[in-house]
């Protein structure tokens, strides 16, 4: 703390080295060597019996012929879900955010006052209360059936949109602030400007706003997708058995089934199509404002 | 001066766009209204739920209003131990990893080091990993060590997924700030250690309380990671999770609702208070 107090660089030089030492320590112990029990456990074979299992290290890689041959189907669904989710998370915060940062006037701290405020309910219970909005005798099933929406026996819960829709509800936010926040950075006098330059609305859009809001898009992207993908809470809740995801399994075969070496391996894959995801996208995207 | 600023940004007339059309600007104003009310349409639930008088062992369909559930929010023991646990692993592990997270975020801002940026970049990679895999990740770690998931297991891991929320949050917080004010202290006859106090300290105590808040909530609110490596520990989500499976009591919905209102109340009162700063 007295490197921070004093101006005198030369003093201090090992001062910066000492501040981050035990946070970077601490992430290494709890962080990073995690992840390497994580892939050997998932390069190990289980032997013993089941009241005594026991691991041994080595280099088995069926895990990984087995994740990708049993959990196929899971894992394509994995990703369809959370790519869905995230465009629904854009269409709907553009409005939204777009509103906040141009419209709302002297209302807009107190808009995204209100923005954040349903997040502070657990998520869990959140999502309880979509699983009650949802139900087959709630009153949106009987709306929608009402006006021939929905098919007389057809239902929400337990369907793949319910799964979706509560991946797009449970991270929206992460997608609304990113966005409000490229939005507003955002100059009104470059509109003004494409306007004088007879530019149409929609042009002044695609050509403008667009392109500026392009940061937000990306970040939002991320902080929506990374986390929905993991998810298994929703898939839970809201879904069937027809609705599963990777995370339910890496779940399932770690506490239930206590089949580690199948549940690391379906782990490190999931970690491995996100990184690879996450590099193709923020190439093709560009990164520069991305944190 | 800062704040002055501030006041500027405050009272700044709203951007305005010229020529949009009236009929174009009310439908994005009410598709906007309409996202809001999307957001909001789960807290109403939970909200108008904590009335009910449910049949049975769920509440998830109405049945009757009822203040009963109110009168009585702490009727289920194992909720409300539960709820202590959370609130507990929340304290201690922001406690600690507020003071990690601190120092390397004003190290990173007041400091010029080699590797600098390698770790600005180590410390967003744990915002990045998908919690499911993190969780995995600690309970094959405690498998290896032989340690007993538990308290201890959780409140480490606890640890491990704040450190990096508040750093990036405390330096966000200190960018930008005028730290020419902390010579001028010391020209003026300051002594380092009355620098730190009256100048350093209030420009960073901002950053750092923001901080511990944001940690606070997501220790209360996580689930997935703890969920591995708790063992047969039940905190507040875990216990959610069981009574979802088993038995619903409206005393969830009470609780929910009653945090719901004492942030809305902090927000209130954090938000008057600044505004009070800014016109002082």
């Amino acid at each position: 703390m007295a490197g921070a107090a004093t101006s005198n660089r030369q003093r201090s030089k090992l001062a910066p080295y000492l501040m981050i030492l035990p946070a970077l320590a601490y992430l290494g112990i709890f962080f990073v060597v995690p992840f390497f029990s994580l892939a050997r456990t998932s390069l190990s074979s289980s032997g013993g019996s089941v009241y005594l299992p026991t691991l041994e290290f080595n280099w088995d890689f069926g895990n990984y012929l087995e994740a990708f041959s049993h959990y196929q189907d899971q894992i394509i669904r994995t990703f369809v879900y959370a790519l869905v989710a995230t465009v629904l998370c854009v269409l709907l915060a553009f409005p939204l955010a777009y509103v906040i940062a141009f419209k709302a006037g002297r209302y807009k701290n107190l808009i995204l006052g209100l923005v954040i405020l349903p997040f502070f309910v657990t998520f869990l219970i959140r999502t309880i209360a979509w699983k009650t909005i949802l139900a087959d005798d709630g009153w949106v099933v009987g709306a929608l059936g009402s006006v021939g929406l929905l098919p007389s026996e057809g239902r929400l819960l337990s369907t793949s949109w319910a799964v979706i829709g509560g991946l797009t509800y449970n991270w929206i936010i992460f997608m609304i602030l990113p966005l409000y926040v490229s939005l507003e950075k955002i100059d009104p006098r470059l509109m003004e400007a494409s306007k004088d330059l007879y530019s149409t609305n929609r042009r002044s859009f695609t050509k403008v706003i667009l392109p500026l809001s392009m940061p937000g898009v990306l970040a939002g992207s991320l902080l929506v997708f990374i986390p929905a993908s993991g998810d298994f809470i929703n898939a839970d809740y809201l879904g069937s058995t027809q609705t599963t995801m990777i995370g339910n399994v890496i779940q399932k075969q770690f506490l239930v089934v206590k089949d580690y070496p199948a549940a690391a391996a379906l782990s490190m894959v999931l970690m491995l199509i996100i990184l690879v995801g996450v590099l193709l996208y923020t190439r093709a995207l560009g990164t520069e404002d991305l944190v | 001066m800062t704040t002055q600023a501030m006041a500027e940004v405050g009272t700044a007339e709203p951007k305005k766009v010229k020529g949009t059309p009236r009929w174009g600007d009310l439908l994005l104003r009410i598709l906007a209204g309409l996202v809001l009310l999307y957001l909001f349409l789960p807290i109403f639930v939970i909200v108008l739920f904590s009335f009910n008088d449910p049949k049975g062992k769920f509440n998830y369909s109405w049945q009757g209003f009822t203040l009963k559930n109110w009168a009585d929010p702490f009727k289920y023991p194992p909720l409300t131990e539960a709820l202590k646990l959370s609130l507990n692993v929340a304290a201690v592990s922001t406690a600690v990893a507020l003071v990690l997270g601190s120092l390397v975020a004003i190290a990173l801002v007041r400091q010029r080091f080699r590797g600098q940026t390698a770790v600005d970049t180590f410390l967003v990679i744990p915002l990045t990993a998908p919690e499911v895999v993190m969780g995995a990740a600690l309970l094959t770690l405690f498998l290896d060590l032989g340690w007993a998931a538990g308290y201890a297991t959780i409140v480490i891991s606890h640890i491990a997924f704040e450190i990096s929320f508040i750093a990036m949050t405390v330096r966000a917080r200190m960018r930008g700030f005028d730290w020419t004010l902390e010579d001028a202290s010391m020209d003026l006859g300051a002594s380092p250690t009355r620098t730190f106090f009256k100048v350093t300290l209030p420009l960073i105590v901002p950053g750092i309380v923001a901080a511990a808040m944001l940690s606070f909530a997501l220790s209360l609110d996580d689930f997935i990671i703890t969920y591995f490596v708790s063992g047969s520990t039940v905190t507040y989500p875990l216990y959610v999770n069981a009574a979802v499976k088993a038995a619903v009591p409206p005393q969830i919905n009470v609780l929910a609702t009653a945090i719901l209102g004492i942030s809305l109340l902090l927000l209130a009162v954090g938000t008057l208070y600044r505004r009070k700063r800014i016109e002082a």
